[in-house]
């Protein structure tokens, strides 16, 4: 296995991956529970397809931003068919590199006159 | 909930067997939120467009994957890599090659509009004569306006013509045409216009119109060309139009076309059959019904015009098949060739990818282990094959484009087509299919038995894997069947070079080293005089013999080899005249001197002498088999007899010629001297072809021959100025070019069915080490081991030769006809090729019994 790559090299990161490590900052899901995550977060506007949220997934798993967890939550909650995921360090450590380059730009934003509400 | 897990199907498989139930469960999920039917419109659609979008995504993410994976492999391998390259170029541009050669030649439709409906009508003389005769001018009258199967017909003379008045005089090939037949054949001009019903009229202002690589070579290109007046024969001819590129009728020589008109008496003579006739289908009207009506039609005309027309039937043919068996037997004997190459080269193929995927089996097990599935390891080991040969196919179409123009001789000229097949889609297709089909169909079976292994037990065999069994059966089967199509090609090639040496050993009767011949037709009306035609063919031979190192010079009317032709029926006095027992001679008009400068042995008599004018007696030259066919065991000499509707005399023996080229047997020959042609007769018997022998380099005279005769008639132009000796070269060109290219295809063949041979030998002791090993440490001498591997090689090759030497019995038998009387059977050739094929089978053996016998017993002991 190849030594993961600094954080910075998988900037910017695409929007589905960012709002699928945010569904799994404080939680392990499955496929369907980061979809009703996402949804929630952001108030319905974002809904990941079924084919999208794997392909993502897929890409992650390789990247090594999320591991499969063979810890499941309590048995009455569990679905046996589904599968866990949950965020690595690593994983962790690039959003949160995403996290500042887009502080960064917004700060830049501002300094250009572009703040939302002020014209 | 089922479509959907169909819909799945679409994502590759190893995507599929990973999330498909995950996604399923998500859109289950999803539907069991949707509430009513628009909701549920919704969710589907949405499904629809997310699985094509994805799918796509997801296939190209694998396509990626496997592209960087197949090009690390290629750098760790790249002997592996070049080779597979290297052998797929050589199978795909054979085939190629001998494709667009093939499709050129046999199946492309003409290039003239709604081809298929393109025939050409002769008339049929009937059993034991040609079927292929010229129209007289009243037949086809009659036949066009009574034929009711066709649209159109109309009528060609193919008669060159001297061009001068704009530059050097220069001879040109050229078809008087009726206006019919340029708009019959659908092809616009491409500056100005083609011939109308107004060109026809007798006395008409005489029109041309050019080809367009007559108007670029002599015309530069010029579009100010239209209405420039060209002398045409003599004749001022105004330029009304230039064809385009690519257009080439009757034959791909002809170089412009004029108005066929016709005199008021040209309808007179039944017999004067000298026009083609070519017409337009109606719709709907099939070859035989157009065929049946034409039979029909003749059997009238010859029920009316019995003294002319008795016996004359009608011929309907399309234009591809006036091509000779011969020469549509090449192209197909070409692509036979080329399919054994590629077979060879995907057997070839086949066994590299075989031994390349057992030395990878390891890396493959790691990888099965790491969770990827069979499915995955064939998909990435076929895009691995796919790109090589992908590469070898792109390389193999370079390699058929560049060879076209050497192809480009086994291209008949009398088709109406380019002469080097062009590179088309159609051509492209075949390649990317031939390539395709190469990298897929033999791609495959190596990656599925590869990935079928790879499993646990992958990772814990050692050395000795592979060996054995099955999978040694599958190559030992390729080799054989490489050793098979190679056997046929050498026996194919061999029997050509066979029939190419016999023809070439023919003696033509004539001595063609050191004869210059030169070409001044003298055009009619200026010349329709036999007198100024004599002070012309005087003037011009008494300056030629008088240039340093000429040590003879003739007119003649045709060159032989040159013209086939020029039958005319013999009688015999008190012979009733019986047109189907007729006997037949050829005839050349000559002037005195022919027979020295091409060394004819004169066997009995004289030549013919400037004496022989047309106030004396009618005298002929004839050869010994004219003599012996009429006057068996009598003198000759003094004997009479009719021949081109005068009676002549026998006055001179000569040795025969064969004026039909080395391939066919030629009539008995007659020679008249040139003085006695009849004035304004037919022109094409008027001598024209000078024939110069010199000691030294005779072709370096042309220049000052030129100068004589543009000193005897500066209008007068020289043409087809070649070496007798070239033109004799030229009956065997189509053949050389023929064996030459059967000759590369077999050294091919030959080439990889020897790797083909190492490969399978090479992979078999280096797997076999162990056991070579323990042999030599049990005493086996390197006898036994060098006959254990080269015993493995030749059982291989003498399964491949008996069953080769079979095939290759029924390939010749398939191209007699192109052997000229060797027998298919050929001893020579066959022993020829097996002897080559064992040298083949020792030198791809060679290799390995030597790494046999540098196996060290006891670094293999210690591995044990």
């Amino acid at each position: 296995m190849p030594a993961p790559p600094p954080a910075e090299a998988l900037l910017p990161l695409p929007e589905a991956t960012f709002h699928i490590l945010m569904a799994l900052a404080d939680d392990d899901r499955h496929g369907y529970g980061i979809i009703q995550d996402v949804e929630a977060r952001t108030d319905g506007r974002l809904r990941l397809s079924a084919g999208t949220l794997y392909r993502s997934i897929q890409r992650m798993l390789e990247q090594g931003l999320i591991v499969e967890t063979r810890e499941r939550p309590a048995p009455e909650l569990d679905d046996e068919r589904r599968r866990y995921y949950r965020i690595t360090p690593f994983g962790v450590a690039v959003a949160r590199a995403q996290t500042r380059r887009l502080g960064h730009l917004v700060r830049l934003a501002r300094a250009s006159g572009f703040a939302p509400g002020k014209a | 909930m089922a479509f959907y897990r169909v819909l799945l199907r679409l994502y590759p498989a190893s995507f599929r067997a990973e999330y498909g139930d995950e996604m399923a469960a998500v859109f289950a999920a999803r539907r069991r939120e949707a509430e009513g039917i628009l909701s549920t419109v919704a969710l589907w659609t949405e499904a629809l467009a997310d699985v094509a979008l994805n799918a796509f995504h997801a296939h190209a993410d694998v396509l990626r994957q496997d592209l960087a994976y197949a090009a690390r492999a290629a750098r760790r391998a790249p002997g592996f890599a070049l080779t597979t390259v290297a052998v797929a170029a050589l199978g795909v541009g054979a085939t190629t090659a001998a494709f667009s050669i093939a499709d050129h030649v046999l199946l492309r439709p003409l290039p003239f509009r709604d081809p298929a409906r393109l025939v050409d009508l002769w008339q049929d003389q009937g059993a034991g004569a040609s079927s292929r005769m010229e129209l007289s001018p009243a037949n086809y009258r009659d036949w066009k306006r009574e034929g009711r199967s066709f649209e159109t017909m109309g009528a060609l003379a193919v008669r060159p013509l001297n061009l001068s008045g704009d530059g050097d005089p220069e001879r040109v090939e050229a078809a008087a045409v009726t206006a019919e037949v340029l708009p019959l054949l659908g092809v616009a001009p491409a500056w100005g216009r083609v011939f109308g019903a107004d060109d026809m009229a007798l006395g008409a202002p005489a029109t041309v119109v050019l080809g367009h690589g007559l108007w670029q070579a002599r015309f530069g290109g010029d579009r100010g060309v239209l209405g420039r007046r060209l002398l045409l024969d003599g004749v001022p001819h105004t330029v009304v139009g230039v064809m385009p590129p690519g257009f080439h009728y009757p034959s791909r020589d002809a170089e412009l076309w004029t108005p066929l008109r016709f005199a008021e008496d040209a309808y007179d003579d039944r017999t004067d059959c000298y026009l083609r006739a070519i017409a337009r289908l109606r719709a709907g009207v099939s070859l035989d019904a157009a065929r049946a009506e034409m039979r029909v039609i003749a059997a009238r005309l010859a029920r009316t015009y019995p003294k002319t027309n008795a016996g004359m039937g009608a011929n309907v043919v399309r234009p591809r098949d006036e091509m000779s068996a011969q020469a549509r037997l090449l192209p197909m004997a070409l692509l036979g060739a080329a399919a054994c190459v590629l077979l060879i080269a995907c057997t070839n193929l086949t066994s590299l990818l075989l031994a390349r995927a057992l030395v990878r089996r390891k890396e493959l097990a790691v990888r099965a282990a790491l969770g990827a599935g069979r499915e995955r390891l064939v998909r990435q080991l076929l895009t691995e094959s796919l790109l090589l040969t992908l590469a070898g196919g792109a390389l193999g179409l370079a390699l058929a484009v560049a060879a076209a123009p050497v192809l480009a001789r086994l291209v008949p000229n009398a088709l109406p087509i380019a002469a080097v097949p062009g590179l088309d889609l159609r051509v492209l297709a075949f390649a990317a299919l031939v390539t395709a089909a190469t990298g897929i169909g033999f791609g495959v079976l190596p990656a599925w038995r590869a990935c079928g292994a790879a499993g646990a037990s992958g990772l814990q065999e050692g050395p000795r894997a592979g060996v054995g069994g099955r999978r040694e059966r599958v190559r030992s089967l390729l080799v054989v069947a490489e050793v098979t199509a190679c056997v046929v090609l050498l026996v194919s090639c061999g029997l050509l070079l066979r029939a190419l040496w016999r023809l070439q050993s023919v003696d033509p009767g004539f001595e063609a080293d050191g004869v210059l011949t030169l070409r001044t037709a003298l055009p009619q009306p200026k010349y329709e005089r036999t007198a100024l035609r004599s002070q012309f063919y005087t003037r011009v031979l008494s300056d030629v013999r008088a240039l340093p190192g000429v040590t003879s010079a003739a007119y003649i009317s045709f060159l032989p080899m040159v013209m086939r032709g020029g039958i005319w029926p013999v009688i015999l006095p008190g012979q009733p005249r019986d047109p189907a027992s007729e006997q037949r001679a050829s005839l050349r008009y000559a002037t005195p001197g022919f027979f020295a400068a091409l060394r004819i042995p004169i066997r009995a008599g004289r030549d013919v002498s400037p004496s022989d004018t047309s106030e004396a007696p009618f005298v002929a030259v004839v050869s010994e088999s004219f003599a012996r066919r009429h006057w068996p065991g009598q003198d000759p000499l003094g004997r009479r007899f009719q021949f081109a509707l005068a009676d002549r005399t026998v006055v001179g023996v000569v040795g025969d010629i064969r004026v039909r080229g080395p391939e066919r047997a030629s009539e008995p020959q007659v020679y008249l001297p040139s003085t006695q042609v009849p004035d304004g007769w037919i022109i094409g018997y008027t001598p024209r072809d000078l024939v110069v022998r010199a000691s030294g380099h005779p072709e370096g005279l042309a220049p000052a021959i030129r100068a004589i005769v543009r000193r005897a008639d500066a209008q007068q132009p020289v043409s087809d100025v070649r070496m007798l000796a070239d033109i004799v070269a030229d009956e065997t060109a189509s053949r050389r070019v023929q064996v030459r290219v059967l000759a590369g295809f077999a050294a091919v063949a030959f080439f990889l069915a020897g790797i083909g041979i190492h490969g399978l030998l090479s992979f078999a002791v280096s797997s076999r080490a162990q056991e070579i090993g323990v042999r030599m440490a049990l005493g086996a001498r390197a006898g036994h081991i060098v006959a254990m591997v080269l015993g493995q090689g030749s059982r291989l090759a003498l399964a491949g030769v008996g069953i080769g030497v079979g095939t290759a019995y029924v390939a010749g038998r398939a191209m007699e006809a192109l052997l000229a009387g060797v027998r298919p059977a050929d001893g020579p050739t066959f022993l020829a090729a097996v002897v080559l094929s064992a040298l083949m089978t020792l030198l791809g053996s060679a290799l390995p019994a030597l790494r046999a016998l540098r196996v060290d017993p006891m670094v293999i002991m210690r591995m044990e």
